[in-house]
């Protein structure tokens, strides 16, 4: 399975390296490199290299490159899929996955890889599991081991790895016991010249935040569970009660976690919140471009959008935009032709708009490309399918817990061709 | 001294910094280099230790050799300090390879941590033993994997089949060895050890499908259970198998598909032949009948498309693709079409084989074709690779919305897509006749395009179009030839090359000029445009040789002086064939015939065409190259192997049973004389094994008869009391007899006694509140109890073996009772082999009263309803039962020793159960 891991950073360096079979040279990394040189972009470099003798898998997160080396055949998803694994637990014990951040917890980092492999075979992936294992870093943790000279390693054995939950460890204890649930959608489009939709789908999840007493047994029932179309589930959720009755039953881990992604089926229509009015035109044998954007809601059942973000790619012989935003504030940067204008809210009496020209080379042809017009925004309480949480219970446990629901509207793909 | 004043300083140092320091320093003191480390593993503070230790392996991480330290650091092998201990094995078992010898002073430590009471322990030390790639430890490494499989705990049992491929690929010659290890874990009922054998199986022993076996049904249905690692590889594995042993679900259709087919260089008697003998086999064949256990497997694994996991959706993707009926295939789909929405990375695997897949069935992704559609931000290769799934998605319905993306495709920024998507709609225009004219029509406007890349893309795409028809087309030839003034790409000035050269009967008058100009420039073109010049120069001799004859002499002089071979090869070949000479050949005859041959229209096909015969979702299957270690997807079998071969054993017939049991209850008779010895004892165990499977069929009867009285006697709890009852007294006990109508129900007694003046009326239980899976058989309704009378019921409760409580009010009183009596919950007495178990272990000291045997036992069994095991040493008492609902075994041993001090050991799949049991015994006991 997976041979040996090297971390390498945006410039090329390999600063961490782990091998869990016998030992094989850096220089294998030689032939991600080229790789690398060869792809303009570094998401293009091709997350499955081959070479002579080995296999390079590589996935990109926060502008590190992590290059899994394989010998012998394995599913590459497997491979990809673990390496994310091992980001997301990074990210799990320090905050963040980056390069600073590994080299400064690099005993905790070796530590922990040491423990979620053996023999290249996955072992212990369960963030729960490898917490009772190995202490996160805290500031509090550190100052106090550096005084006492205690360590990170916990000192009893994890049990968890035995249990029939190995997502929950055993002995939780809060004073306050509270369980959130966050209904996140993100609306995917591509809408056309003219405004017209394309293609618009509707993909959700739900996180939540649980931390409760004991071993709480929670169960989740929706309004209208008929609109999710395609499911995926945390390991803790019971699949025959969801097959049957269409109610999420669950011992919940403890802490974050992503309990359900759905997607809404395609037969409902979806409401598309906002609409864009747009006019980028480049006259033939001038130096000028016209560039005018509106933007205006639409459909968003009385909530407001905010966060709204503009972002677009012009085309290459564009030199320079000077334009004047009605909202916001935006800027374009000349070497990598990118504009982007960070809207704020849109008010419905005072439409967001901007406007103004842009300049190009002089002598050279209009450009043949269209720039494509990239939307995020947010929209507070609104699960734009529809989607309801009818109730929440729980049983195992005395207490009454404080429960929340919150709903959100994201743009995820969003995009406008002109 | 520098070290000492070195190290102090080090400290105060940020890493970075250290780091800078550390190499000025390493090269002034080269010869002490680590020797303040060697000084802090030598001391005897763990926290210098573990400063060292830290030290050691951020240098390791960093990839700097530190082998030299070896000898310092492998003596803190057996250091207490547990991070310590963990850092020195990851040094160990980076360098033990190349310090073989010093690597071996380590065993001893862990030999002595396989003996470890604690399972985790156990497994630890395995797992580093395992680790270490040294040669001499073999025979070690062997004995401790075979004892190791048979351990009690699923964990360490787990480690030793992640320890056989390391073993196998330390020594080879061990693999028949270790394939009986397989074997034996494989019988493994336990989720846990089930990914990591298989991974063994798949890394040691592929091909011994015979293991499998036996064995299949139960991987089938533990697999949802499984970890996701592990779900990925039995799947795939599952997969191969399933290829071996059942038959194809799309025989029927699959002969009706390939008829249609046309193969290439078939002449049409063959087909006729291969017709009659495909009908002949139709009729032959019988009704399809899938087997069960193929049913069982696809069944099984639907769920597991809802994975969070995408390497195990992707596992059940391909087993449907693989095995499934045609009209069940299509549910992959969706699953296949949610992963696109993850990580760049996954989708580029994750459209590798969907590009695969809608070749062969196009119509399970068609109604997501949207899906598919491309966003300006995607990066170019998932662009590239969902360009090829919408083109293999085109058909006559959708081509034209799929036409009218491409359209918007062609403007995009990124050249190298817009390349693709002349390709692609290239590619629609050959596979659909309908729109064939309009492509064309499409491309040629591009061909006015200002960015070079997307003419020289059209013209090479228009080339391939125009040799489907080129009668029609002699103005788009025309105009190609004009621009050969202005392309620079070889590629496309080859194919307009060559076009004018094929066609030049219908450009009779360009054509010529075109040579002359390209004589002109022959000298400065690439290798394939020469090719092509002296092509086109050749083809003009034979039709047009009026005109032409100079300039093709001219051509082919310049070419029998070029620095490439090839081109020289090429002059000196064609100038043979068209000049006719004395000495040339009978073939200049037929020269013309040779060049201007009709010439089969090029087919555009997908890359992606026979990828499936690798298995989906492989290393193979992605580089369409085989990756080693690959096991070839077998070909479905003619006619289905053996089906019984998956047969577990069955029981014996009813009647052996029986005779069994009898025995088994003169057994329990005698059970309190000790003289049974050991081997006697372990016969038992199988035989009350046996027993275990038929109670599940819970026959009333038979269990009746296995009822034996507790020992000791029964011991009742107040429920409520009689002043707080306003008069009404309810106690109850275990009665620890079997609730006849549910075996899995605990029989709990309740006595209400009504101590008031008056009569009590409808006493029965109300809304009881159970936590989920709990069950409650109620008592029938006690209509009056009359003053100063009582009365007893029984009812039934399922605890499911949980420690929770069971809730419930009794009418009329309005008060919430708790039961809090589920330690006590076990029934039957059992004496079973011990599965993976958890150990709880507790020194007590004996109370007063407990001065020999018999008082131990009675006091144990009347905590728990447990029974006596006869063992031979009389220093120990062993006990047996297992819970009501869910059968887990308990094993309670109490070894006493001197001076009333003893051991209380208590074995129980459960732990929380366990941690119960431990306390309640040590209470009864120490009283």
């Amino acid at each position: 399975m997976i041979h040996s891991l090297f971390l390498v950073n945006a410039s090329g360096d390999i600063f961490l390296e782990k091998h869990w079979k016998s030992v094989v040279s850096r220089s294998v990394c030689d032939y991600f490199f080229e790789a690398v040189e060869r792809a303009t972009e570094p998401e293009n470099v091709p997350p499955v290299i081959p070479t002579p003798h080995h296999c390079l898998i590589n996935v990109l997160r926060q502008r590190v490159y992590f290059v899994a080396v394989i010998q012998s055949e394995v599913p590459p998803l497997f491979v990809i899929e673990f390496l994310h694994r091992v980001v997301d637990t990074f990210q799990d014990y320090f905050g963040v996955c980056t390069e600073a951040a590994v080299k400064d917890n690099v005993v905790v980092v070796y530590e922990l890889l040491e423990e979620m492999l053996d023999n290249g075979f996955p072992l212990a992936t369960e963030s729960n599991i490898l917490k009772e294992l190995i202490k996160p870093p805290t500031i509090l943790r550190t100052v106090v081991n550096t005084i006492t000279g205690s360590t990170n390693v916990g000192e009893q054995l994890p049990t968890g790895q035995l249990s029939v939950v190995p997502w929950r460890r055993t002995g939780v204890k809060y004073t306050n016991n509270e369980a959130y649930f966050d209904v996140v959608e993100e609306i995917d489009a591509i809408i056309d010249k003219s405004g017209s939709t394309i293609t618009a789908e509707i993909q959700g999840v739900i996180d939540a935040c649980v931390k409760l007493t004991g071993m709480p047994d929670l169960t989740l029932s929706f309004m209208n569970p008929r609109l999710l179309d395609d499911v995926s589930f945390h390991p803790c959720v019971r699949f025959k009660r969801w097959e049957a009755e269409r109610i999420l039953s669950f011992v919940p881990p403890d802490g974050n976690f992503r309990l359900l992604s759905y997607h809404v089926s395609s037969q409902n229509l979806v409401a598309i919140p906002v609409y864009v009015k747009h006019n980028i035109s480049f006259r033939e044998g001038s130096s000028q471009g016209r560039f005018e954007l509106t933007l205006g809601p639409k459909q968003t059942m009385g909530k407001a959008v905010e966060s709204v973000l503009v972002s677009s790619q012009l085309p290459r012989g564009v030199l320079n935009a000077n334009l004047s935003p009605s909202q916001g504030t935006y800027t374009f940067d000349p070497v990598t032709k990118l504009l982007s204008w960070d809207v704020g809210k849109i008010n419905p009496q005072k439409l967001p708009s901007l406007k103004g020209s842009m300049s190009l080379q002089t002598g050279a042809s209009k450009p043949d490309e269209n720039p494509t017009i990239n939307l995020q925004f947010k929209i507070q309480q609104l699960a734009v399918s529809g989607l309801k949480v009818n109730r929440l219970d729980m049983y195992g446990e005395k207490y009454k817990p404080f429960k929340g629901i919150k709903y959100m509207t994201k743009a995820g793909k969003f995009q406008v061709r002109t | 001294m520098i070290h000492l004043i070195m190290d102090t300083f080090l400290r105060y140092l940020k890493e970075r910094e250290q780091e800078q320091l550390v190499k000025i320093l390493s090269f002034m003191f080269y010869i002490f280099r680590h020797d303040d480390l060697k000084e802090m593993l030598d001391s005897n503070k763990d926290s210098l230790k573990l400063e060292a230790m830290k030290r050691i392996v951020a240098m390791i991480a960093r990839g700097k050799n530190t082998s030299d330290l070896f000898p310092a650091v492998v003596k803190n092998v057996a250091c207490k300090n547990i991070e310590v201990k963990k850092l020195v094995y990851v040094y160990l078992v980076r360098y033990a390879e190349e310090q073989q010898d010093l690597a071996l002073l380590s065993i001893s430590t862990f030999q002595r941590g396989l003996k470890d009471p604690n399972q985790l322990i156990r497994a630890s030390a395995l797992r580093v033993l395992s680790s270490i790639r040294v040669t001499i430890i073999v025979p070690i490494m062997m004995l401790a994997i075979k004892e190791a499989a048979s351990d009690m705990s699923p964990y360490v049992r787990k480690t030793a089949a992640h320890a056989i491929p390391k073993l196998h690929s330390l020594d080879p010659e061990q693999k028949d060895q270790l394939i009986e290890v397989i074997e034996k874990l494989l019988a493994d009922k336990t989720t846990l050890v089930a990914g990591s054998v298989v991974m063994a199986f798949e890394e040691v022993c592929p091909d011994r499908i015979d293991l499998i076996h036996k064995n299949y049904r139960k991987l089938c249905n533990l697999l949802i259970d499984v970890e996701e690692w592990g779900q990925v590889v039995i799947i795939n594995m599952l997969t191969r198998y399933a290829r071996t042993q059942f038959l194809n679900p799309n025989i029927n259709e699959s002969l009706l598909e390939d008829s249609s087919e046309k193969a290439f260089y078939a002449s049409d008697d063959e087909e006729d032949e291969d017709k009659k003998a495909e009908a002949a086999a139709l009729v032959k064949r019988k009704p399809y009948v899938m087997d069960p256990d193929h049913r069982l497997l696809l069944r099984n694994t639907k769920p597991l498309l809802q994975s969070r996991n995408a390497a195990v959706v992707m596992a059940v993707a391909q087993l449907y693709f693989h095995l499934a009926p045609k009209a069940e295939v299509g549910i992959i789909a969706k699953a296949l079409v949610r992963l696109m929405r993850s990580h760049s990375e996954v989708q580029y695997v994750v459209l590798q084989n969907v590009a695969t897949m809608t070749i062969k069935r196009r119509g399970m992704f068609e109604p997501y074709l949207k899906s598919f559609y491309i966003r300006s931000t995607d990066p170019t290769q998932i662009k590239i690779l969902k360009l090829e799934v919408l083109t293999n998605l085109a058909n006559e319905t959708n081509i034209s919305t799929i036409l009218r993306e491409f359209q918007t495709y062609i403007k995009s920024m990124d050249k190298d897509f817009v390349a693709a998507s002349i390709q692609a709609i290239g590619r629609c225009a050959t596979n659909i006749g309908e729109v064939r004219d309009t492509c064309l029509n499409g491309l040629v406007q591009l061909l006015s395009n200002r960015d070079e890349l997307v003419v020289a893309e059209s013209v090479v795409v228009i080339k391939k179009l125009l040799q489907m028809q080129p009668e029609q087309h002699s103005d788009i030839i025309k105009h190609m030839a004009k621009l050969i003034d202005n392309i620079q790409v070889p590629m496309a000035r080859a194919s307009i090359l060559w076009l004018i050269g094929e066609y030049c009967e219908h450009v009779p008058k360009i054509a010529p000029d075109v040579l002359r100009k390209m004589a002109k420039t022959f000298t400065n073109e690439e290798d394939i445009v020469k090719l092509q010049i002296i092509n086109l120069a050749a083809k003009l001799y034979l039709t047009n040789s009026k005109q032409t004859k100079l300039l093709t002499q001219y051509v082919l002089n310049l070419a029998k002086y070029d620095q490439n071979y090839d081109i020289r090869d090429r002059a000196r070949f064609i100038r043979q064939l068209i000049v006719p000479t004395d000495k040339s050949g009978a073939l200049s005859k037929y020269a013309k015939k040779l060049f201007l041959a009709l010439k089969p229209a090029p087919v555009l096909e997908s890359p992606f065409k026979d990828r499936d015969h690798f298995q989906l979702g492989s290393l193979s299957h992605l580089l369409n190259a085989k990756a080693g270690g690959y096991q070839e997807l077998p070909e479905w079998p003619e006619s289905a192997p053996d089906p019984s071969v998956r047969n577990v054993e069955v029981k014996d017939s009813v009647c052996a049973r029986r005779t069994v049991l009898t025995g088994k209850a003169v057994k329990n008779q005698k059970s309190s004389s000790e003289s049974e010895s050991e081997s006697e004892s372990s016969e038992s165990e199988d035989e009350s094994e046996e027993e275990s499977e038929e109670e599940s069929e819970s026959d009333t009867n038979i269990r009746k008869k296995k009822t034996i009285a507790p020992s000791g006697s029964i011991k009742m709890y107040e429920l409520l009391h009689r002043i707080t009852g306003e008069g009404l007294a309810v106690e109850y006990c275990f009665s620890r007899q079997p609730f006849s109508p549910d075996p899995n129900m605990v029989a709990v007694q309740i006595q209400f006694t009504n101590n008031t003046n008056s009569e009590t009326k409808n006493l029965h239980i109300e809304e009881p509140r159970l936590q989920s899976g709990m069950r409650i058989r109620e008592f029938a309704e006690i209509e009056v109890l009359a003053a100063g009378e009582s009365v007893t019921v029984v009812m039934g409760i399922d605890f499911c073996d949980s420690t929770q409580a069971a809730n419930f009010q009794l009418k009329d009183l309005k008060f919430s009772l708790a039961f809090n009596l589920t330690k006590r919950c076990f029934l039957s007495l059992f004496t079973g082999k011990l599965m993976g178990m958890n150990e709880i272990s507790e020194k007590l000291t004996l109370g007063e009263k407990c001065v020999n045997e018999h008082v131990i036992v009675e006091r144990v069994t009347a905590t728990a309803n447990l029974s006596r095991v006869p063992c031979g040493s009389d220093k120990e008492c062993r006990f047996a039962g297992k819970t009501v609902s869910s059968g887990c075994l308990v094993l309670v041993t109490v070894t006493t020793k001197e001076g009333g001090r003893a051991q209380l050991t208590v074995n129980c799949e459960k732990m929380v159960i366990g941690t119960m049991l431990v306390k309640d015994i040590m209470q009864a006991l120490s009283q």
